[in-house]
């Protein structure tokens, strides 16, 4: 099943941890605010792109199941 | 609409032959409130459908969408509705946040029995045992409807009871899930959702939100039947809207229209008189420039695309534009499109609710731009960070706002493209610095009013 980042823009208060870990699929605006790539986080990403969710301090990111 | 094709067929088509002929929600003269006797009068009593569930089919015949903006089929969300556990609140929104939508408030002032009609079956469809009225906070307003209601219990008419909750006077005041919030006793604040499907107000009780015009036409769709509603409007956008309109004269009305009908009718432009390439379009209210269609989430087009447009969907979604709430404003062409334009791009980012980054940071920066943009011999780079940041910004939100304000802006700087051009060599078409657009006077917005 496909896995997908999705971001709480109302939690997120631009950390940008996520950005730090992930850097192959979450990048930052000019203002701090992650930009997550429009695709399935792929197999060898999982595991950072799960320590992005739970490192998130405003706990705004997530890994969303997409049927 | 395909669900009318699976769902059931209509048992007898309901009651009595339907009135001919448009309005049908307002009085053909005059904008006297309808009180409750006048009300049956002339439509007679409110038939119920007779349990949950039962008006789905007739409504979903009669193809009957959303009348708050985004024309959601009702059908299905009353369906959603009647099946949710446990039932749904149901709610009549009359926000209108939109500053230059007055159609809601028109409505419920001059027919609010046909909107309390509507909100008692959409109820009884919901199987819910309450409902609420969520209505721009407005004394006179709130005193009618309070008097509207008084004048149904006494009559003994209504099965389920009705609150009225003030909305607080701020643009996305009547956004879904900043209703469903104000509902819960928080500020009217949008909501990021993360699952589709109704709206649930704290981690309980579903919401069955609908724009109070819908409500109103449910309650005709009940009495007179979905064949009787198609006699309006085009096949695969049946019935009638109402509209607000504004003519480059300075005239605004509020008035019912079939949907389909050409938008060169509604603000008697000359359609003989437009064609590509054509400046400007004559009107009975002057020569007209361009057309605002669908309010300050909607889009800009040049007067001579739109004199040959229908109010449609399937005409205008190809074109960036959207029938909305039924905002057609007819820029004079003596304004200036894009000091028009940014004047409101102003007031849209001071509506932004500030809680996601990109809108907080993206929409004043983007109106200050445009506002440099309307002004004389503009630095390009504010077109080139414009760009930038409308691209920034859509998507990004937990609500449509900043979707919303980026294609209207957009739109401008398309629809104005050659006044742009005029403006990077100091000169500007408008002659006329008097402000056109509608907004709310008297602000500033605070963080303090959004309840």
């Amino acid at each position: 099943m496909e896995r997908r980042l999705r971001v709480d823009p109302v939690a997120c208060a631009g950390h940008g941890a996520c950005a730090e870990l992930v850097p192959e699929l979450i990048t930052r605006d000019e203002w701090g605010y992650p930009i997550v790539a429009d695709q399935s986080v792929p197999r060898g990403l999982r595991r950072e792109a799960r320590r992005a969710v739970s490192n998130c301090p405003a706990l705004a990111l997530a890994l969303t199941r997409v049927a | 609409m395909t669900d009318s094709l699976t769902l059931p067929a209509p048992a007898a088509a309901a009651g009595a032959p339907g009135p001919a002929g448009l309005p049908r929600l307002l009085p053909a003269t005059g904008i006297v409130p309808v009180d409750l006797r006048a009300h049956l009068a002339r439509h007679g009593p409110l038939r119920y459908a007779g349990g949950p569930g039962r008006l789905v089919a007739e409504v979903a015949a009669a193809g009957l969408t959303g009348r708050g903006g985004a024309a959601f089929p009702v059908a299905r969300k009353l369906a959603a509705a009647a099946e949710a556990s446990p039932a749904p609140l149901v709610v009549g929104n009359g926000a209108e946040g939109e500053p230059a939508s007055n159609k809601d408030r028109s409505l419920l002032w001059i027919s609010p029995h046909l909107v309390l009609d509507g909100l008692q079956l959409a109820a009884e469809a919901a199987g819910s045992g309450t409902a609420v009225l969520y209505v721009r906070r407005n004394q006179r307003l709130h005193g009618r409807l309070a008097q509207a209601i008084a004048e149904r219990a006494a009559a003994g008419i209504d099965a389920v009871r009705v609150d009225v909750v003030s909305a607080p006077d701020r643009f996305l005041a009547g956004e879904e899930s900043a209703l469903v919030s104000r509902l819960t006793g928080k500020p009217a604040l949008p909501a990021y959702r993360s699952v589709r499907g109704l709206p649930r107000l704290g981690p309980g009780r579903p919401a069955l939100v609908q724009n109070v015009e819908t409500l109103a036409h449910l309650a005709l769709i009940a009495r007179y039947g979905a064949a009787w509603f198609r006699m309006a409007g085009t096949e695969a956008e049946p019935g009638s809207m109402l509209a607000t309109l504004y003519l480059p004269d300075g005239r605004t009305s509020v008035t019912e229209v079939p949907l389909g009908t050409g938008l060169a009718d509604l603000l008697g432009l000359d359609p003989a008189a437009a064609g590509p390439g054509v400046d400007s379009v004559p009107s009975v209210g002057g020569p007209v420039r361009a057309v605002l269609v669908g309010g300050y989430h909607g889009a800009w087009l040049p007067a001579a695309e739109a004199a040959r447009l229908p109010l449609a969907n399937a005409a205008l979604r190809p074109l960036g534009a959207s029938v909305g709430a039924g905002v057609l404003a007819a820029l004079p062409a003596d304004r200036c499109g894009l000091a028009e334009t940014a004047r409101v791009a102003r007031y849209l980012a001071l509506e932004s609710a500030g809680q996601c980054g990109p809108c907080f940071n993206g929409l004043p920066r983007i109106a200050a731009a445009l506002d440099h943009l309307a002004g004389p011999r503009p630095d390009q780079r504010a077109r080139t960070d414009l760009e930038r940041w409308a691209g920034l910004v859509t998507g990004r939100g937990a609500c449509h706002h900043p979707d919303g304000s980026v294609r209207f802006i957009r739109s401008a700087l398309r629809v104005f493209a050659a006044e742009a051009g005029l403006h990077e060599r100091g000169r500007c078409t408008g002659t006329d610095p008097r402000p056109f657009l509608p907004l709310p006077a008297g602000r500033p917005a605070s963080d303090a009013d959004w309840s």
